[in-house]
């Protein structure tokens, strides 16, 4: 069995579907430019100790990110509609494999994003150090990780037809408790909101001006969800056998 | 009785599968047990409810059976299939898209420890013409003999079928089952489930009969075809009672349907003398050799032992 030859044409399939690239891609851009240009020359923003381009750079990157890795879910949906999922199960590929190349799939569409993000932040004046810049991605990749587990127990468990609305509102949800469109910096709602890994992705852009992005509470939360998610992403594979 | 275990080919030994509906338990699988031999094409038949798919999937490893083995070349489904032995078709299913078919199959390829060459699968599956196409641009009958493909990229030692011909028209049924008629060729176990008579008839070595969850008969079409009668007779004849026919000489079974009986028939010749010299009357008369229509509707109409009672 040749794993590299497998994932080159998955990864092929997966960047050829320019619609998707539109919208993984254009969606964040655009959102980033139409937010933080009015405000480019706030510095404190909401009182977040960041500069609103830098804040909503990672916001925003944080928002596409998310919404990229999820988005494995609803590919995975539309091939268990289409019996995919059992032809592959006939096939010395194993669930593990199958995950990675998944899960690899995911994070390079991430990564495109992103890159794209950082490019956009600079062109309005985001400056901060190159190790801070790479910090700051490593930072959004492990945050990345429950995303991936929920996007694959959301394709185990949808059908295309109720995954759009799924993911639609589950991204909706987590964005705006996580603080990707306005900062949420007290109350009831902060506290919800720390619980949640999106506030965690949009946190990374503390590390940019020098500070800690997550601390032993943030480090917490992303484990405790990496995992919950990667047991129930495992369960929702090994009882999806049946027919759809 | 014990095979040698290099001889095995498929052995399902008494297989049993419940499932729960919401209208309670299913036994869609009560005790099937067949046995292939290597280079064998067998048909799987039965109408729909009768367990067909259920049993492909117990076979394939898809899904465990409550009670019973498979054993494929003497191995356990998961190792037959990691050994790249088992190529299947299944029942539903499109292929993913954003690939062209060549990619797809090299794809797929690339899992198997020792695939076909990509263009001899092509060739083998007649789907050249397609090799660069997008597989989203398919039609249904392309999309199959891609998925046909896909089953034959292992080189497997078996080959299973899951009513691989819906949606064909009569011109692409027909070649599709000439290409696997190459494969089988190739010394390959074939294994096809359908509910196209003819296809087993014109394909298969062997059938396997399956209704209600058991199999009710498991022979060569032709001896099938012999169990209920070589020909049958149809003739239009009112008001004589069914019992009466039953006596002719060389008639095995009678049906009425309206004012027409049919007459299946051990020996035709003896029965059409005796019906018309004890009834003058009956006219529009047509005498067929039995299809294995004929076969397969008396076999699953009355299963061998009767059905015991399922819940439903």
């Amino acid at each position: 069995m040749n794993a590299a030859t497998y994932a080159r044409y998955e990864l092929l399939r997966t960047f050829r579907n320019r619609r998707f690239f539109l919208f993984a891609w254009g969606f964040p851009v655009v959102l980033f430019f139409l937010i933080a240009g009015p405000n480019r020359n706030e510095h404190d923003f909401a009182s977040s100790g960041l500069d609103a381009p830098l804040y909503y750079m990672v916001a925003l990157s944080a928002f596409g990110t998310m919404n990229a890795v999820l988005s494995t879910g609803a590919r995975i949906a539309g091939e268990r509609s289409v019996g995919w999922n059992r032809q592959l199960r006939l096939t010395p590929l194993s669930p593990r494999s199958y995950f990675r190349v998944k899960v690899l799939t995911a994070y390079l569409t991430a990564a495109t994003t992103m890159a794209l993000l950082f490019a956009a932040g600079a062109a309005l004046g985001v400056s901060i150090p190159a190790g801070s810049w790479l910090e700051m991605t490593g930072l959004i990749l492990v945050g990345l990780i429950p995303f991936a587990g929920l996007g694959i127990l959301m394709g185990h468990l949808l059908t295309p037809d109720s995954i759009g609305p799924a993911m639609g509102g589950t991204t909706a949800l987590l964005a705006f408790l996580g603080g990707v469109w306005y900062p949420i910096t007290g109350g009831v709602m902060h506290t919800i909101a720390q619980a949640l890994p999106s506030y965690w992705l949009v946190q990374a852009g503390h590390v940019g001006v020098g500070g800690h992005a997550w601390g032993r509470t943030g480090w917490l939360v992303v484990a405790a969800w990496s995992i919950g998610a990667a047991l129930v992403a495992a369960r929702a594979y090994r009882r999806d056998t049946q027919r759809v | 009785m014990q095979t040698d275990q290099t001889q095995a080919g498929v052995r399902l030994d008494d297989l049993h599968k419940t499932y729960d509906s919401p209208a309670g338990p299913v036994q869609a699988v009560r005790g099937v047990s067949v046995a292939i031999a290597p280079g064998e094409t067998v048909a799987l038949l039965g109408p729909n409810g009768a367990g067909k798919s259920t049993t492909v999937d117990m076979l394939l490893g898809l899904s465990r059976p409550d009670r019973g083995q498979v054993t494929l070349f003497g191995l356990s489904p998961a190792d037959a299939i990691a050994a790249g032995k088992i190529g299947a078709m299944l029942q539903t299913g499109a292929v993913i898209r954003d690939l062209k078919v060549r990619e797809l199959v090299t794809m797929m390829a690339s899992l198997y420890p020792a695939p076909l060459p990509v263009d001899e699968v092509l060739s083998l599956a007649r789907v050249e013409p397609l090799a660069d196409r997008r597989t989203e641009k398919l039609s249904g009958g392309e999309t199959q003999r891609v998925r046909f493909a896909v089953a034959l990229v292992s080189n497997p030692d078996l080959l299973v079928l899951d009513e691989p011909t819906v949606g064909m028209d009569v011109e692409t049924r027909h070649s599709f089952w000439l290409t696997v008629r190459d494969f089988a060729a190739r010394g390959k176990t074939v294994l096809f489930a359908t509910h196209y008579l003819d296809e087993a008839d014109a394909y298969a070595d062997r059938a396997v009969l399956m209704a209600q969850g058991v199999v009710v008969a498991d022979a060569s079409t032709t001896e099938i075809k012999a169990m209920v009668g070589s020909r049958t007779i149809r003739a239009t004849l009112p008001d004589v009672p069914a019992e009466m026919l039953e006596r002719l000489p060389g008639v095995s079974r009678v049906d009425r349907r309206g004012d027409a009986i049919v007459l299946a028939c051990t020996d035709s010749d003896a029965a059409i003398r005796a019906l018309l010299a004890e009834q003058p009357d009956v006219r529009d008369i047509e005498i067929n050799g039995a299809g294995l229509e004929e076969a397969f509707l008396h076999l699953t109409a009355d299963p061998a032992d009767e059905p015991k009672e399922v819940a439903r």
